[in-house]
C-alpha cells in the first residue's frame, strides 16, 4: 500500500474484521443449530402434521367427546424395503377424546432379517397437534425374520381440543401416514 | 465537494502513478481499483457464458417438442445421449444458468466490482481495509468458477453435470444426483461464499474505519451506504447457506441424514435453510443496484438525492425485513393459515420501504435539470423496470395466489424484471456511468443509446410473454411443453435475439472506447456528480487520497 496504515489503525481495523468475521462463524453455528431447533419447533407445534407422543396417565385425564371424527391410515414403503406394509382397516370412525388401537400388517417379502423404522404426520398439518400417540410401532425399530408377517398397532387418540381451534374444528377426516425405510444406511441411493 | 491539493511535502519514494510490473500488478494485485477491474472483466466473461446458455434454453424453448438438447448432451459427452441423459441437459443449463448468474456475474460485477472501485474513492480512503484479503476474494471466485464449469464435464447422476437448480434441493441433490458433479457445484458454492464473506468483512472494516475525516455515516454517498448493509447481508445470510450445503455432502458421502426422510431428516429443513440465505441473497444482488441508480439519478437531475435519510435506512428497513419473509418461497410445502398469513403479510411490509426509494427516485428527478444521457436512461428504464418486477411480486407474495403461482413462468418473469431487468440494468447503468472515470477513456454516446434502447426492447419482448404463459400455467424447468404455448414461447424467443444484439453492441462500444474514445476529464459529467471520485483524475492515480480529503 501506498500509505502505510499506523499501527492503531491496523489494529482498529483488526477488531472490527475480526468482529465481522466472529458474526459470520456464528451464523454458521447457528445454520447447524438450526437441525435440533427445527426438530424441537415441529415435536412442539405440531408443525408440518407432526403428531404428538403422550404416556397413558395423561391420556387417561382425557375426556371424551360426543363429537366423531373420521381417521383414514395410510401405509407406504420405500421400494428399499422389501416388505408388504399396509392398514388392516383403512378408515375408523372415533369418537374425538376416547383411546382407539389401530393395526398395521408388514411382512417381510423377501428371506433375509430386515430392520425398518417408519416416519410419520398427519394430514391436515393442522391436526398434528391434536393428534397423540400413546403407543407406536414408529417408536422403536422393528426387525421382520425372513418371511415373517406381524400386527403392529398403533394406541391413540384425538384431543378433543381440535373441536375449538378455529383452525381445526372443520377438520372432519385427519389421514395418519406412515413410510417404512430400512435402517441399514448402505440402502441408501448415494 | 472537495479538492484534492498535491501534497508538496510528499516524500515518498515513488510518486503516486507508480504501478508494478504486469504479472505483480495483476496477479498479486492489492490494489482496490485493478481488483475492481479484475473482477469486472471476470464478469463479464462469466455474464458471456451465463447469457449463452439463456440463449440455449431459448432456441430449445422456441417451439414445442425437444430439438436440440439430445445433440448437446451427445456433444458434451461425445456419445449417443439417451432421452434421460437429454432431459438431464436441460436440468444442467437451468443450474449453470442460475448458479452462473448470481455468483459469478451479478454478485463479482456489483460487489466485487463497482464496490471495490468505488467505496473507497467514495469515502475518501487510500484503499480497502485488507488488501491482501481482498485479492483472496477475487482469486476464490475465480476458482469457484472453474471449480463450477468442470463440474459439467463429470457424470451428476442421470447424465453429465449437475442438474439439481440452483436451489440445490435434497433429495435431487442427494440420493437423486449420483456422481461428483454435484459435490463440485457445492464446493463451488462453498467457495464462492467464503470468497464473499472474506469480502464483506474488508467492506464493512473499510466503511466503518477508514472514512476520511469528516465523512461521517450521515454524509455517505448511498452506494457507499448501500455496500454496507449488503455487506451484513452477506455475512448474516451466506454462512447459513454454507452450513446448509456442507450438510447436503455429508448427507451425500458421509451418510448422514439431514435432509433424509428414512434416517428421521427433513427434507423441507434443506428448503428453509436455503431459503433463510435465498432471500437476503435476492436483496444482496439489488442493493448496490438501487445505491448506483440514487448516485446517477441524483447525477443527472443536478440535484442532491431526495430524503438522503430516508434512503438510507429503506435499505436498512429491506435488509433487516428480509431476513423474516424467506418462507413466502414455500407456500406450497404445506402451511397451515396463520403461518401463510404472516409470510404473505411480512413479505409486503417490504413494498414500503421500496416506495420510499421509488419515490423518492421520482422526487429527485422531479423539477431538476435533467439530461437524458446514457447512464440516466438506464437507471430511469431500471426505475420503471424494477416496478413492474415489484408489483409482480406483490403478487406473487400472496399465499393464496401462490399456490397456482408456484413454479410457472409467472414466477420467471418476476424474477427476470427484477433482476435481469432490475440489477443487470443497475449494472449497465453504473458501467456508463463510470466506464470515463476507471479507464480514462469515453464510451460512445449513440452506441450507449442505441444498447440501450434496443436492450430494453429486447428484454420486454423476452420477458413480458412469460406472465402470460404463466398466467396459462405453464411450468418453469422443464424442456418440452402443450402447444398452447408455442405462440408466446416464439416471441419470447425473438426477445432474446434482439436483446443478444444489444449486447453486441455494448461489446463494440468498449472496443470502441478504446480505439477512438476521446480522453475522459475528471468529472465529465458536470456539476450534478458531486461525489469524491469526481476530484480525483481519470483514470484515478494508482495510489490516491495521499492526503486525506477534509469533508464539510
Amino acid at each position: 500500500m501506498n500509505m502505510p496504515l499506523t499501527l492503531d489503525q491496523q489494529k482498529s481495523n483488526m477488531r472490527i474484521g475480526l468482529m465481522a468475521g466472529g458474526l459470520a462463524i456464528a451464523m454458521v453455528g447457528l445454520g447447524f443449530a438450526a437441525v435440533p431447533l427445527y426438530d424441537l419447533f415441529c415435536r412442539v407445534t405440531g408443525f408440518g402434521g407432526t403428531t404428538q407422543r403422550v404416556d397413558a396417565v395423561t391420556a387417561s385425564n382425557i375426556q371424551t367427546s360426543a363429537a366423531f371424527i373420521n381417521v383414514r391410515f395410510d401405509a407406504n414403503h420405500s421400494p428399499a424395503l422389501p416388505w408388504e406394509f399396509k392398514p388392516e382397516r383403512s378408515v375408523e370412525k372415533v369418537a374425538v377424546g376416547a383411546r382407539d388401537m389401530s393395526v398395521y400388517i408388514a411382512k417381510n417379502l423377501s428371506d433375509k432379517d430386515v430392520s425398518g423404522t417408519a416416519t410419520f404426520n398427519v394430514t391436515p398439518v393442522q391436526a398434528g397437534k391434536y393428534f397423540n400417540k400413546i403407543q407406536c410401532f414408529c417408536f422403536t425399530e422393528q426387525t421382520l425374520k425372513a418371511g415373517q408377517q406381524v400386527r403392529m398397532p398403533v394406541l391413540y387418540y384425538v384431543d378433543p381440543d381440535i373441536l375449538t381451534d378455529p383452525d381445526t374444528k372443520d377438520i372432519s377426516e385427519i389421514t395418519l401416514s406412515y413410510t417404512f425405510f430400512p435402517i441399514d444406511p448402505a440402502e441408501k441411493g448415494s | 465537494m472537495t479538492t484534492i491539493a498535491a501534497n508538496p511535502a510528499d516524500h515518498h519514494a515513488h510518486d503516486a502513478d507508480h504501478k508494478p510490473a504486469f504479472f505483480a500488478r495483476w496477479f498479486m494485485s492489492t490494489n482496490h481499483k485493478d481488483i475492481g477491474t479484475l473482477y469486472l472483466i471476470f464478469a463479464i466473461f462469466a455474464g458471456i457464458i451465463g447469457g449463452a446458455i439463456s440463449g440455449m434454453m431459448r432456441v430449445e424453448l422456441a417451439e414445442p417438442g425437444v430439438q436440440y438438447l439430445g445433440q448437446w448432451a451427445s456433444w458434451l459427452s461425445g456419445s449417443e445421449a439417451t432421452w434421460d441423459e437429454a432431459l438431464h441437459m436441460w436440468n444442467v443449463l437451468i443450474t449453470a444458468h442460475g448458479l452462473i448468474m448470481v455468483f459469478f456475474m451479478v454478485m463479482p460485477a456489483i460487489i466485487g466490482g463497482f464496490g471495490n472501485w468505488f467505496v473507497p474513492l467514495m469515502i475518501g480512503a487510500p484503499d480497502m481495509a485488507f488488501p491482501r484479503m481482498n485479492n483472496v476474494s477475487y482469486w476464490l471466485t475465480v476458482v469457484a468458477f472453474i471449480m463450477l464449469l468442470g463440474s459439467t464435464f463429470v457424470p451428476g447422476g442421470t447424465g453429465l453435470g449437475a442438474g439439481t437448480g440452483w436451489t440445490v434441493y435434497a433429495p435431487l441433490s442427494t440420493s437423486g444426483s449420483v456422481g461428483p458433479a454435484v459435490d463440485m457445484a457445492i464446493f463451488s458454492l462453498h467457495l464462492a461464499g467464503a470468497a464473499s464473506i472474506l469480502g464483506a468483512v474488508n467492506f464493512i472494516t473499510t466503511i466503518f474505519n477508514m472514512r476520511a475525516p469528516g465523512m461521517t455515516l450521515h454524509k455517505m454517498p448511498l452506494f457507499v451506504w448501500s455496500v454496507l448493509v449488503t455487506a451484513f447481508l452477506l455475512l448474516l445470510a451466506l454462512p447459513v447457506l454454507a452450513a446448509a450445503i456442507t450438510m447436503l455432502l455429508t448427507d451425500r458421502n458421509f451418510g448422514t441424514g439431514f435432509f433424509d426422510a428414512a434416517q428421521g431428516g427433513d427434507p423441507i429443513l434443506y428448503q428453509h435453510l436455503f431459503w433463510f440465505f435465498g432471500h437476503p441473497e435476492v436483496y444482496i444482488m439489488i442493493l448496490p443496484g438501487f445505491g448506483i441508480i440514487s448516485q446517477i439519478v441524483s447525477t443527472f437531475s443536478r440535484k442532491p438525492v431526495f430524503g438522503y435519510l430516508g434512503m438510507a435506512y429503506a435499505m436498512v428497513a429491506i435488509g433487516v425485513v428480509g431476513f423474516v419473509v424467506w418462507a413466502h418461497h414455500m407456500f406450497t410445502i404445506g402451511m397451515t393459515a396463520n403461518v401463510k398469513i404472516y409470510f404473505t403479510a411480512a413479505t409486503m411490509v417490504i413494498a414500503v420501504p421500496t416506495g420510499i426509494k421509488i419515490f423518492s427516485w421520482i422526487a429527485t428527478m422531479w423539477g431538476g435539470s435533467i439530461s437524458f444521457k446514457t447512464p440516466m436512461l438506464w437507471a430511469m428504464g431500471f426505475i420503471f423496470m424494477f416496478t413492474v418486477g415489484g408489483v409482480t411480486g406483490v403478487v406473487l407474495a400472496n399465499g393464496g395466489l401462490d399456490d397456482a403461482y408456484h413454479d410457472t413462468y409467472y414466477v420467471v418473469a418476476h424474477f427476470h424484471y427484477v433482476l435481469s431487468l432490475g440489477a443487470v440494468f443497475s449494472l449497465f447503468a453504473g458501467f456508463y456511468y463510470w466506464f470515463g472515470k476507471m479507464s480514462g477513456r469515453m464510451l460512445n454516446e449513440f452506441l450507449g443509446q442505441l444498447h440501450f434502447w434496443i436492450f430494453f426492447i429486447g428484454v420486454n419482448v423476452l420477458f413480458f410473454p412469460m406472465h402470460f404463459l404463466g398466467n396459462n400455467g405453464m411450468p418453469r424447468r422443464i424442456p418440452d411443453y402443450n402447444s398452447a404455448y408455442a405462440y408466446w414461447n416464439e416471441i419470447a424467443s425473438y426477445g432474446y435475439a434482439i436483446m443478444a444484439v444489444g449486447v453486441l453492441i455494448f461489446f463494440i462500444n468498449i472496443a470502441w472506447a478504446f480505439i477512438a474514445g476521446r480522453k475522459a476529464e475528471d468529472n465529465y459529467w458536470g456539476e450534478g456528480a458531486t461525489t469524491l471520485e469526481w476530484t480525483l483524475s481519470s483514470p484515478p492515480p494508482f495510489h490516491q487520497f495521499e492526503t486525506l480529503p477534509e469533508i464539510k
